[in-house]
């Protein structure tokens, strides 16, 4: 009897790897892992920090929005601004997982679980923002259609309802897509877990899978499906988290290219993320072998195409001010540069527009530290073009009676610090509990790079 | 047969390539009840053991129509005919409005019927299962690969079954009690 393959080098998965080394190097770090001080000085930091933004929503349910800088006219604050950056960060999980699925891109099968697990608990805190934002928030679910003893409906012209289906959809595919996608490595952590418990939890999760080709001939059209499903689910979320803005008439926000601007944006945001949760995930748990140079290369360049993409829409706002002839919009793009928030605005190019740019040099691609510490620069800088684009253009409206300044106050950077805290422990717990990377997908492409490492290496 | 009720007979293979073999094998024996289990997905298998096209796509336009217009009646519904509210002037049916809302849910109702319908078809969530109780069957999910020719059928002869996977050079060769 022939023996079983064993990986070769394709770029996206180093020689010599077999089904079980595979196995028993990505379940062994649930069910036996090393879980060391590191580990455990992450999680208490971050718990504290997730106790602190608790307890920062209790505080603003009992006392209310003016806690925050906000106020008229800048009545969108840091609320509506990391509603938009956290969304925008859920989008590359779901790129890496429906796009590159579709593409047939090897590299998507080491880091898409990951990423998908960062796209649920990134979109999952963005759905509490507009929540917390709102002025009465227990009366949220006024938004849903449902019929009420109050005989009225949601507006359905109002982006804010749009909102309501795009993020409740969104959520609940992800959700679905990420689940879908762990059964069988449920299956495999139910099989090979040594307590009862652990068994029984895992067991009951993996909903009785236990590998039949017709059920794996079902579940493949099924999870077919999803990304094919998932990817124009991706693109019409941020578009319609754009048109938030875009619909109104507000000088900076009245703008067609906002829709295409904004998913970029999510991807160079969404990308960074991933490259900054990849980086130490691969270096604690030691995957270099399955989260390669190749894979570090490959978002490094997503990262530069979505940065050029914003750049030229940063471009397009500015020339279709002017070309408008408009005298507010072209006021406010002047006060961009040159205004109170232009440090924001220089800031935001510098990091967005100009240091990708490195990105052109394949050492940068290829070297892990210079990568995390852009992917880390560049969250900042999405960050900063989220609040520009709700802050800026908010406080120079038509009416110069009506200008004012926004002052973040010491709850605004609670709320955005501890929303980081949270979601870091969320993401401490997913690695912690649940296989980081597909054990199944991981076996598929060992019998793979085994059989055929040229067409593979080239798919790569 | 009765008495000592047999679910069927399972064979176990170190490679994907020779649980491929000994599916076209069976089936080229005759064996129509042929089942096979597998650590991931394995490519040909499909042909090997002949199994149909499965209908989860029909579920999927079927959720994504419902979902769809279902989310647009009501938003029809309820702007024009429950609560018609003049907004200056604008049509009550303002249809292009009521887009991104239909868009979503013909999405969302195609993923979850999607999604039902492999988890219906495959009758899962199931909490036991008679290759459950054989303890090799474990490596299921792990590094082996598993053939199962199974017990139904007035002809089935377990002794002809088990000679037959025999010749098929497997790891180890078991009875699954029913």
């Amino acid at each position: 009897m022939s023996a079983q393959p064993v990986s070769r080098d394709v770029g996206v998965l180093r020689a010599g790897w077999g089904y079980t080394s595979v196995q028993d190097k990505i379940a062994d770090a649930v069910l036996a892992g090393f879980w060391t001080w590191r580990w455990w000085s992450a999680f208490a930091l971050t718990f504290a920090g997730t106790l602190v933004f608790f307890a920062a929503i209790g505080y603003l349910f009992v006392t209310g929005v003016g806690i925050w800088g906000v106020d008229i006219p800048v009545a969108w604050g840091y609320a509506i601004g990391n509603f938009v950056w956290w969304i925008g960060i859920g989008h590359a999980g779901t790129f890496i997982s429906a796009f590159l699925l579709l593409l047939r891109q090897k590299w998507r099968t080491s880091i898409n679980r990951f990423a998908e697990a960062m796209t649920l608990f990134a979109a999952g805190i963005a759905g509490l923002f507009p929540i917390l934002h709102l002025g009465r928030p227990w009366f949220f679910y006024w938004i849903v259609p449902y019929p009420d003893v109050m005989d009225v409906w949601p507006q359905w012209r109002s982006p804010l309802v749009w909102d309501l289906f795009a993020i409740g959809t969104y959520l609940t595919v992800s959700l679905v897509f990420w689940y879908v996608g762990l059964i069988p490595d449920l299956a495999t952590l139910r099989d090979r877990a040594a307590t009862r418990g652990k068994q029984i939890a895992y067991g009951l999760l993996a909903l009785g899978w236990r590998g039949e080709a017709r059920h794996w001939a079902r579940y493949e059209t099924a999870y077919l499906l999803l990304a094919g499903l998932a990817t124009p689910l991706v693109i019409s979320v941020h578009s319609v988290v754009s048109l938030d803005f875009a619909i109104g008439i507000v000088p900076g926000y009245h703008s067609t290219i906002f829709p295409p601007y904004f998913v970029a944006g999510a991807l160079l945001s969404g990308f960074a993320m991933v490259l900054t949760l990849a980086i130490p995930l691969r270096r604690y748990f030691r995957l270099h072998d399955f989260i390669t140079e190749v894979h570090l290369d490959h978002a490094a360049k997503l990262m530069l195409v979505t940065s050029l993409i914003i750049t030229y829409s940063y471009a397009v706002e500015a020339f279709m001010a002017f070309y408008s002839g408009g005298e507010q919009e072209i006021y406010v793009l002047t006060d961009r540069w040159t205004g109170a928030y232009a440090p924001v605005f220089w800031m935001m190019l510098a990091l967005n527009s100009a240091l990708p740019m490195l990105l052109w040099w394949r050492a940068v691609r290829r070297s892990a530290a210079a990568l995390f510490a852009i992917a880390l620069l560049v969250n900042v800088g999405m960050w900063s073009e989220r609040f520009l684009i709700v802050v800026q253009s908010m406080h120079r409206d038509f009416l110069p009676s009506a200008w004012g300044m926004f002052y973040p106050t010491a709850w605004d950077w609670v709320h955005l610090l501890g929303s980081i805290a949270f979601f870091a422990f969320l993401f401490l717990l997913f690695i912690r509990w649940l296989p980081a990377i597909s054990i199944a997908e991981m076996k598929a492409l060992v019998k793979e790079s085994a059989d055929k490492p040229e067409e593979v290496a080239s798919e790569a | 047969m009765k008495p000592d009720a047999l679910y069927g007979v399972l064979a176990e293979f170190r490679t994907a390539d020779a649980l491929l073999e000994a599916a076209r094998a069976a089936k080229a024996a005759g064996y129509r009840d042929v089942e096979a289990y597998t650590p991931f997905p394995v490519e040909g298998l499909d042909q090997a053991l002949a199994i149909p096209p499965n209908r989860v796509p029909l579920a999927a336009l079927v959720g994504g129509i419902a979902g769809g217009a279902g989310t647009y009646f009501l938003q029809w519904y309820s702007a024009v005919i429950d609560y018609p509210v003049n907004i200056g002037g604008r049509p009550l049916h303002s249809w292009p409005s009521y887009i991104p809302a239909t868009f979503e849910i013909t999405i969302l109702g195609a993923a979850l019927a999607a999604v039902a319908a492999m988890l219906i078809m495959n009758g899962l969530p199931r909490l036991t299962h008679p290759l459950f109780a054989v303890p090799e069957f474990d490596l299921a999910t792990r590094n082996r690969f598993f053939l199962c020719v199974r017990a139904r059928g007035p002809r089935f002869d377990a002794e002809r079954a088990r000679a037959f996977i025999a010749t098929l050079d497997p790891l180890c060769l078991c009875d699954v009690p029913a």
